[in-house]
């Protein structure tokens, strides 16, 4: 029997049609939507005359335009159509939607885990690129244009060229106090933003394996800062155990069956990619960005580098403007720069576990008096649960903000937003110019390391932090 | 979308690499619920200042550029948010045209299905075309039906480009009518794996 790699399995069971000179056509079983990217898709369903086919298999929540503070009043009378669009969108077609006041509300790619909907071996899709971090599960899961949500609603399929695989390995075990998030900044700043361009990549390795479900996301989440569409990792035990009980999960004697299914997705000993890369665990250290695309960025003892460090005249050029625009000088000790804004959330970082993170870091700490802190749990669940254990106050106590959940400053589409010229200590995945407010610095960081900032005033080593318990 | 084969039209160079959607359609214009009127917003903060006055030097507002119907660009243009007000933005500005040496995946494939031809060149013709349409008026000739592209100076390249792809860009067919077609091949599918159709 041929072996074959997880992702080279979901691919097989998902082909509707195969014909010669043409993509596949790939059923889709999981399509989660939101207000942004979805309402000209809806529109050009009913110019059409066209209805969801499977609304059974679409999911529905609002995120990237929402309020984490004062939830009703949204001023900008823009985003309010757009959320009320989803809603019109969704009763008119037939689509279970997790409104502003819903309890299961949340980011897209924090509920659908959450909710068991996420599932080993199925194809999801949502009309935005961090979908990749359902691949956390051994999905292939990859965000798609607002043509394709368009499409994907009238048909619950999708064309799709076979891409060609990359494993990534990590070898080894990870240091003291080095979060999965270090891992993905190491990656990306070891091969580049397009080392996964035209790929599909499975993430394998020791350190992988020893990653809970809450960590794997954040690893599979910036796939796409990589360049490619989707990353997966095999699903296992862990995978397992975190479904067990979920609410749209198998149940009972289904849910051990599926668990059996599920298990045999994993990629086979000794199967072939395309492309292999590695990297070693116990070089990584707290990884922090220093420019403005997901790669410039370094281990946090490193320094700003020179333009002159970089070989293509093309790299150059991008580190110069880089450097511009965030005000930096070369040779800067990296723990040298200050912070003004300090943004816990996103789909990278907002979940229980980075949470719990970020507080142990805080328990006891206070924020800098010329420093702007948020926390913006990931679902509204996110929210309850860490009330629950008291990590709210926590937070509070040290002079965090505690928000309601959203995407928030992560793209600052709502009120969240990071004036010009300041600087952020930022959980979540991109650093690009204007990201988070036009003119905004914007560096990547862990949750212990953003938390650390923070209480510091400047990036920080979050290991030399005494009595932390990392 | 609009057919696209034989295609001449002013170069515009923007000599930089890894330009992301969130600078092509910046996020503060992803509110709207239309596909139209996005062109006036595209590279927004880098064609306008704070204060929202053209920043005369960027090269897009040079008067020489006015009218550009073709764009240039470094290597992974459009990596990041997947984001289609991003090629709707540089249709609408009136880019039919992108020339790259590489792409990234999601924007590639919102460009194709909104008939923009984003064509890869090698990087040292890209070179050839970032210095010749420094020049005034500089203008290529782009045949997608012999996947060629030429100017009036000798320059000449080809390009590859898929044939599934350029059959949908030749024709303008809106994707979901050909997928209709594979109707009896989705219920089978349906039938297999779901146990029942749902057409």
């Amino acid at each position: 029997m041929t072996k074959k790699n997880v992702i080279e399995k979901i691919w097989e069971n998902h082909v509707v049609n195969r014909t010669e000179g043409k993509p596949d056509l790939l059923y889709i079983d999981l399509h989660l939507v939101h207000e942004v990217t979805s309402p000209q898709a809806f529109e050009g369903l009913r110019i059409s005359g066209r209805r969801v086919r499977r609304p059974d298999l679409t999911y529905a929540t609002m995120d990237h335009n929402v309020p984490t503070i004062d939830r009703h009043i949204i001023n900008d009378q823009v985003s309010k159509k757009q959320i009320e669009t989803l809603e019109q969108n969704c009763r008119e077609f037939g689509i279970e939607l997790a409104d502003i006041d819903h309890p299961d509300q949340g980011i897209v790619h924090v509920i659908g885990p959450q909710l068991g909907l996420t599932q080993p071996g199925k194809t999801i899709v949502c009309g935005d690129s961090h979908t990749s971090t359902h691949g956390a599960f051994g999905a292939l899961a990859f965000g798609i244009g607002t043509s394709e949500v368009e499409h994907v609603l009238a048909t619950q399929t999708i064309w799709q060229q076979r891409p060609k695989t990359l494993q990534i390995k990590v070898n080894g075990k990870l240091g003291f106090g080095v979060q999965s998030k270090d891992i993905i900044l190491a990656i990306i700043a070891k091969f580049g933003v397009n080392a996964g361009t035209g790929y599909i990549m499975e993430y394998t390795g020791e350190a992988i394996r020893d990653l809970t479900m809450e960590q794997r996301m954040t690893i599979c989440n910036m796939s796409i800062e990589a360049g490619a569409r989707a990353g997966l990792i095999s699903p296992d035990q862990t995978t397992v155990e975190y479904l067990r009980g979920r609410r749209y999960a198998p149940q009972g004697e289904e849910f051990e069956a599926a668990a059996a299914k599920w298990l045999a997705l994993a990629t086979d000993e000794g199967a072939a990619y395309d492309k292999t890369l590695e990297i070693d665990a116990t070089e990584i250290e707290p990884q922090m960005t220093w420019g403005t695309n997901p790669s410039m960025g370094s281990g946090i003892s490193g320094t700003v580098p020179s333009p002159d460090q970089f070989e293509r005249e093309a790299d150059k050029e991008s580190v110069r403007l880089a450097l511009d625009y965030m005000g930096l000088e070369a040779g800067t000790k990296l723990t040298d720069i200050p912070v003004d804004f300090v943004f816990i959330g996103s789909c990278t970082n907002s979940r229980l576990s980075d949470l719990r993170a970020a507080a142990e870091v805080a328990k006891g700490r206070k924020v800098q008096g010329n420093v702007t802190a948020i926390v913006v749990p990931g679902s509204q669940t996110v929210k309850q649960q860490a009330e629950a254990e008291g990590i709210d106050k926590i937070f509070m106590e040290a002079g965090f903000e505690w928000r309601d959940s959203g995407c928030s400053m992560c793209l600052a589409m709502n009120d969240d937003v990071v004036p010009a010229g300041k600087r952020c200590a930022s959980t979540s995945n991109r650093n690009f110019e204007g990201r988070q407010g036009n003119g905004a610095r914007t560096h990547l960081v862990s949750p212990t390391m953003a938390a650390a900032a923070a209480v510091t005033g400047h990036f920080t080593d979050v290991r030399e932090l005494s009595s932390v318990n990392l | 979308m609009q057919p696209i084969n034989q295609f001449t039209g002013v170069v515009c160079p923007l000599n930089r690499t890894n330009i992301d959607t969130d600078q092509i359609i910046p996020k503060q214009f992803l509110k709207r619920i239309e596909r139209q009127g996005f062109g006036q917003f595209v590279f927004y903060n880098w064609r306008f200042d704070e204060e929202g006055n053209k920043r005369e030097d960027f090269i897009m507002n040079k008067p020489q550029y006015e009218g550009a119907e073709i764009l240039v660009a470094g290597e992974n243009f459009g990596c990041g948010s997947s984001r289609e007000h991003a090629p709707w933005a540089l249709l609408d500005y009136g880019f039919r045209i992108i020339i790259a040496p590489s792409y990234a995946d999601i924007f590639y494939n919102n460009s194709v299905k909104n008939g923009i031809l984003a064509l890869k060149l090698t990087e040292e013709e890209v070179a050839v075309v970032m210095e010749r349409s420094k020049e005034e008026g500089y203008r290529l000739h782009v045949d997608l039906e012999k996947q060629s592209v030429n100017d009036e100076n000798g320059f000449v390249a080809h390009f590859d480009i898929d044939p599934y792809w350029k059959k949908m860009l030749l024709n303008g067919w809106d994707e979901i009518s050909v997928t209709l077609t594979e109707e009896d091949y989705i219920r089978q599918y349906e039938e297999k794996v779901y146990g029942q159709q749902y057409s």
